[in-house]
C-alpha cells in the first residue's frame, strides 16, 4: 500500500491541475483576507469559495483521474497485490494530494494573515469536503463503467449537495413551518455533506446567535459543542461509508 | 499450468465466455484467436483475476484464482493498451513495480536494454509515443520472468526492430520451458512462435489444436493461411451445431 | 431639556452651596457604631467612618448628615438583610464599601436605599455582592456618581438591579460601573433624568431598562454584554446619544429594544457585534441617524407597526443583515445612510447612489417568515437566491428602500 501510495502522490504532486488549484486558492485567500480588514467577514467569503468549490472540484479531479487510471489499476492488479489495497492506495493518493493542495493553498495564507481556531476549522472543514468528495468519486469510479456516464453523475452530485439539495430542504421547511420541524431539519441537514461543513464553520465564527435567534433547538443543539461534534462525526461518515461501500463494490467489479 | 473448468461469463444479456475449458502446459505458447468480441480479452481477464467469473473455475498452477490473489506472482502480463500516471517517468514506473515485488531479487532487464530505455528513463509517460508505452509494457512484463506470459496484442505498434526483438524473446522463454498466451491480430508476427491456437467465436471456444496438426489437417505451411483454412472449414459446421 | 437643566442646577446648588454647620464626627469599628453614631449625630453633621469592618444592618439615616469612608471601611451584611437606609433629604454617602446584602422575595435588599427622600448625593462607593445595589424609590433631584456596583448575578430570579429607580424626576446617574446584575440600570415612572457616562456589563437581562420613563437623556454610555442588551418601554421623548452597544450577542440579544417610543431620538451611537442592532416595535416617530451600525446579525429589525420614523445618515457596514421587516408596508423613511452592500454607481459623481438601495433581501424576509430556514445561511443557494432578488424584486418591500443611498461612508 505505501509504495503505491508513494507512486501516485509522486505523480499527482507534479500534476499541472493540482498545482494550479493550490495556487487559485491561495491567490483567492490572500485577496479575500487582505481586501477586507475585518477577518470574519474575509473567513466568510473564504468559506463560500470553498463550499463552492472544493466539491466540484475535487468530485471532478478525482473521477477523471480515477477512471483516467483504469489501465494502469488493471496493471497493478496483474501483480500479486489485493484489490482492496489498490483502490485505497488510489484514494489516499489523490484525496492526499487534493487535500494537501487546499492546505497549502488556504491554510498557509490563513496562517499567516488570520491565525486563530475559526481558520483551523475552515481548513479542518475544507480538508474533509476534499475527503468526503473524494471518497464519492470513488463509489462513482467503482459503479460505472463508462467514464463520460461517471464524470455527468459526478457534475450531477457536486450541483445536488451545493444547490439542489438546499433547495428541496428549504422547500420542506416552507412547506412544513407550522410544525416543530427542527429536530427533522437537522436529522436531514447530516444528509449533505456541505451543509455540514457550512454549519461547523458558521458555529466557530459567532454566528451561532443568528442560528439561536431562530428556534431553541438550533440554540441547544449547535450553540454547543455537541453541535460541531455532531457535524465533525457525520462528515466522518460522509468518508466511509462511500469508501467502504466502493472496496465491497470493486471486489466484484469486472475490469 | 493453467485449467480452466467449465468457464462461463456473461456482461449483462452478452455472454462473453459459455463453458469454456481447457488445459494449457509448460512449453506451450498459444496463441488466442478470433474476431472482435469473441471473449479473447474476457478471458485474459478472467484468468488475471480482472474479471470475476459467473461459472466455472480456473486453476493455475494449483491455485484457485477466485480465492488465492498469491498465483499473479506466476505471471507476466502485458496489456493491450499501456496507460501509465502521467507525470511518472519510466524509470519510477519500474522502480516502483520492483518495489511491490519485494519477493523477487533478480530482475530480468534484457529488454529495457534491449529497447533502450535505460536511455530515456527520466522521461515522464505522458510525453512517450504509444509504442514506447508498449515497450515498458513488455518490459514490466518479462522483468520478473514469470512462469507464464499473458501478453495482448504484444507487437502492435511496435517498429520493426523492436517487435523482432520481442518475438525472440518470446521464442527465449518458451524454449526454457515457459507458458506463452498470446493475443495477436497480426498472424505472421506469430510464425515460429505459436504452437498452439485457441479459436474462440461469439464466446464458444471452437478449437484448440497443435499448429503441427492443423498444418497437417490443411496441408498449408503458413500459419495466417493454416488459420483462414481452418476457420473456412469449421465455422458453418460448429454455427449450426455448437 | 429645559426641565432637565433645571434639575440639575437644583442638585449642584444642594451639594456644593450648602453651608456647613455641623460637626465631625470619627467612627470606629465597634458593635453597632455605625447605627449608634447616626442616631447621636445632629442635623448638618459629619461622619468620618475610620477604616474597619463594620457588620451592621438596617443602617438607618433619617437626618440631614455627610457620611464620609476613610479608606474604604468595609459594611458587611452578611448575606442577611439591607444595609444603607435613607430617609431624609440632603444625604450626602460617599467612599464606602458597601457589601453583601441578603435576598429576600419579600424586600428588595438594597446596599444603598433612598427613599421618599430628595437632594441624595451617593458617591464614590463600592457596592458589592448586593442584590439591589443602590435602590431610589420616590426620590428626586439625586446624583449617584462614580460607585462601582459589582455583584455575580446568574438567573433573572434571584436578583435585583444595580440602580433601581421607581417613581423618581430629576435623577443624576453619572460614569458609574455597574456589572453582574439582573437589569444594570432599571427605570420606572422616572422622568426628567440624565444617564451618562455608565458602564454597564455583564448583567444577566438588560444593561438598561426602562419603561414608562419620559424625557431621560441617555449620553455616552456603555452596554455590553449583557444578556438581553438595553430595553426601552412605554415612554416618550427618550434622547439617546453617543452610546456604545457592544457585544450584545446571544439568541433574542437586542442592543436596544424599542417597544411603543414616541417622538424620540437616537443619535450618534455606535453598535457593534450585537445579535439586533436596533429592534422597534409599535413606535412612532424616531429619528435614527449619524448611527454606525457595525458587523451586528440585524443591524435593525423593525416591525410594521411602526410609523413616521426617519432613518438617515447612518452607516451599515458588516451586518449579516441590514434591514429587516415583518410585513410588506413600511411607513418609515430611510435616506443618505451608507450601506456597505450598496453595490450602484454614482454617474454624475454628487455621492449619491443612482439607483436606489434595497436593505431587505430575500433571505432575511424568509428567515422572517420562517426562522428555522436561517439553517441555510450563507449557503450557496441563498446566495442566488438574493442576487436574484436584486435584479427582479418580486417578494421584498418595495417601500423600503433608501432612494440616496451614500457612495462613501460618513464620518461619524
Amino acid at each position: 500500500m505505501k509504495t503505491i501510495v508513494k507512486y501516485v502522490l509522486l505523480d499527482l504532486f507534479r500534476n499541472r491541475i493540482i498545482l494550479v488549484y493550490s495556487l487559485i486558492l491561495a491567490v483567492l485567500s490572500i485577496s479575500l483576507l487582505g481586501l477586507d480588514n475585518n477577518p470574519t467577514k474575509g473567513l466568510l467569503s473564504l468559506l463560500n469559495v470553498s463550499l463552492l468549490f472544493v466539491p466540484i472540484i475535487t468530485i471532478l479531479f478525482a473521477t477523471i483521474y480515477f477512471f483516467n487510471s483504469v489501465e494502469f489499476t488493471e496493471l497493478l492488479l496483474s501483480q500479486p497485490i489485493k484489490r482492496n489495497t489498490v483502490l485505497l492506495s488510489q484514494y489516499i493518493g489523490v484525496s492526499f494530494s487534493l487535500a494537501t493542495a487546499y492546505g497549502l493553498g488556504v491554510g498557509l495564507p490563513l496562517l499567516f494573515l488570520v491565525s486563530g481556531t475559526a481558520s483551523l476549522i475552515l481548513v479542518i472543514t475544507g480538508i474533509l469536503l476534499t475527503l468526503v468528495f473524494c471518497s464519492l468519486a470513488l463509489l462513482i469510479f467503482v459503479s460505472f463503467k463508462d467514464k463520460t456516464k461517471g464524470i455527468g453523475i459526478a457534475i450531477a452530485a457536486a450541483l445536488f449537495f451545493s444547490l439542489l439539495f438546499d433547495g428541496l430542504l428549504l422547500a420542506f421547511i416552507y412547506s412544513f413551518s407550522d410544525y416543530p420541524i427542527d429536530q427533522a431539519v437537522i436529522a436531514i441537514l447530516a444528509l449533505n455533506p456541505i451543509d455540514l461543513g457550512r454549519v461547523l464553520m458558521l458555529l466557530q465564527l459567532d454566528t451561532s446567535a443568528l442560528m439561536g435567534y431562530s428556534g431553541a433547538l438550533f440554540k441547544k443543539f449547535l450553540g454547543s459543542a455537541a453541535g460541531s461534534i455532531f457535524s465533525i462525526i457525520c462528515m466522518f461518515f460522509w468518508v466511509f461509508v462511500p469508501l467502504l461501500l466502493s472496496v465491497r463494490i470493486f471486489k466484484k467489479k469486472d475490469l | 499450468m493453467i485449467s480452466i473448468d467449465t468457464l462461463t461469463k456473461s456482461f449483462g444479456k452478452f455472454t462473453a465466455l459459455k463453458n469454456i475449458s481447457l488445459q494449457m502446459q509448460a512449453g506451450q505458447a498459444i496463441s488466442l484467436l478470433g474476431p472482435n468480441g469473441s471473449g479473447k480479452t474476457t478471458l485474459i481477464k478472467s484468468i488475471l483475476g480482472l474479471v470475476i467469473p459467473e461459472k466455472g473455475t480456473i486453476t493455475i498452477n494449483g491455485h484457485v484464482v477466485k480465492t488465492d490473489w498469491n498465483y499473479r506472482a506466476q505471471i507476466g502480463y502485458m496489456p493491450q493498451i499501456g496507460r501509465y500516471p502521467e507525470n511518472m517517468t519510466i524509470e519510477q514506473v519500474i522502480s516502483m513495480i520492483k518495489e511491490l515485488r519485494k519477493d523477487v531479487k533478480r530482475y530480468d532487464e534484457e529488454l529495457i536494454e534491449g529497447f533502450g530505455l535505460d536511455r530515456i528513463k527520466t522521461k515522464t509517460m505522458r510525453n512517450l509515443s504509444g509504442g514506447t508505452r508498449q515497450k515498458v509494457s513488455a518490459c514490466l512484463a518479462f522483468l520478473f520472468s514469470p512462469d507464464i506470459y499473458i501478453l495482448d496484442e504484444p507487437t502492435a505498434g511496435l517498429d520493426p526492430v523492436s517487435s523482432e526483438l520481442l518475438k525472440e524473446k518470446m521464442l527465449k522463454e518458451r524454449s526454457a520451458g515457459k507458458l506463452i498466451l498470446i493475443t495477436s491480430h497480426v498472424l505472421s508476427d506469430l510464425e515460429g512462435i505459436a504452437s498452439h491456437i485457441i479459436y474462440l467465436q461469439d464466446g464458444d471456444l471452437m478449437f484448440y489444436k497443435s499448429v503441427e496438426e492443423l498444418q497437417i489437417a490443411t496441408g498449408e505451411e503458413k500459419l495466417n493461411k493454416v488459420v483462414a483454412e481452418v476457420i473456412k472449414k469449421s465455422i458453418p459446421q460448429t454455427a449450426v451445431n455448437p | 431639556m429645559k426641565g432637565l437643566n433645571r434639575g440639575l442646577i437644583l442638585i449642584m446648588m444642594f451639594l456644593f452651596v450648602q453651608p456647613t454647620l455641623g460637626a465631625t464626627i470619627k467612627v470606629s469599628p465597634a458593635i453597632n457604631a455605625l447605627s449608634k453614631a447616626l442616631k447621636a449625630a445632629n442635623k448638618n453633621d459629619t461622619l468620618l467612618i475610620q477604616p474597619g469592618i463594620y457588620k451592621e444592618h438596617d443602617i438607618l439615616i433619617d437626618k440631614k448628615l455627610t457620611v464620609i469612608g476613610v479608606q474604604w471601611p468595609i459594611i458587611d451584611g452578611e448575606n442577611k438583610s439591607q444595609l444603607i437606609f435613607i430617609t431624609a433629604d440632603s444625604v450626602t454617602v460617599q467612599g464606602l464599601q458597601v457589601q453583601n446584602t441578603g435576598r429576600s422575595s419579600m424586600t428588595d435588599m438594597a446596599g444603598i436605599r433612598v427613599q421618599n427622600a430628595n437632594f441624595a448625593n451617593v458617591q464614590g462607593n463600592k457596592v458589592l455582592n448586593t442584590t439591589y445595589g443602590i435602590y431610589l424609590q420616590n426620590a428626586a433631584y439625586c446624583l449617584i456618581k462614580g460607585n462601582l456596583i459589582h455583584a455575580n448575578a446568574v438567573d433573572e430570579l434571584n436578583s435585583g438591579n444595580g440602580v433601581h429607580a421607581w417613581k423618581c424626576h430629576d435623577l443624576f446617574i453619572d460614569n458609574n460601573d455597574i456589572a453582574g446584575h439582573r437589569d444594570g440600570i432599571y427605570f420606572e415612572f422616572v422622568t426628567q433624568s440624565h444617564i451618562r457616562g455608565n458602564k454597564s456589563k455583564r448583567n444577566v437581562r438588560y444593561g438598561l431598562h426602562f419603561m414608562f420613563s419620559h424625557n431621560d437623556t441617555y449620553s455616552k454610555n456603555e452596554f455590553s454584554d449583557n444578556g438581553s442588551g438595553v430595553a426601552v418601554m412605554y415612554s416618550k421623548g427618550v434622547v439617546m446619544t453617543d452610546n456604545i452597544f457592544r457585544h450584545n450577542w446571544g439568541d433574542a440579544a437586542y442592543a436596544i429594544l424599542l417597544k411603543e417610543i414616541a417622538n424620540s431620538h437616537i443619535e450618534h451611537n455606535l453598535f457593534v457585534k450585537n445579535t439586533v442592532a436596533l429592534y422597534m416595535e409599535s413606535s412612532t416617530n424616531i429619528k435614527v441617524e449619524k448611527n454606525r451600525f457595525i458587523d451586528n446579525g440585524w443591524a435593525i429589525r423593525v416591525t410594521a407597526s411602526c410609523d413616521k420614523s426617519t432613518f438617515q445618515l447612518n452607516n451599515f457596514i458588516g451586518n449579516s443583515f441590514d434591514v429587516t421587516t415583518n410585513g410588506t408596508v413600511m411607513l418609515n423613511v430611510f435616506r443618505q445612510n451608507y450601506w456597505d452592500k450598496y453595490d450602484g454607481y454614482d454617474l454624475d459623481k454628487n455621492g449619491i447612489g443612482d439607483v436606489p438601495y434595497y436593505p431587505v433581501s430575500l433571505y432575511s424576509v424568509i428567515t422572517e417568515r420562517i426562522p428555522t430556514a436561517m439553517i441555510l445561511y450563507r449557503s450557496f443557494l441563498t446566495n442566488i437566491m438574493d442576487q436574484v432578488e436584486k435584479v427582479m424584486p418580486s417578494v421584498t418591500p418595495d417601500q423600503l428602500k433608501d432612494t440616496e443611498p451614500r457612495m462613501k461612508k460618513w464620518n461619524l
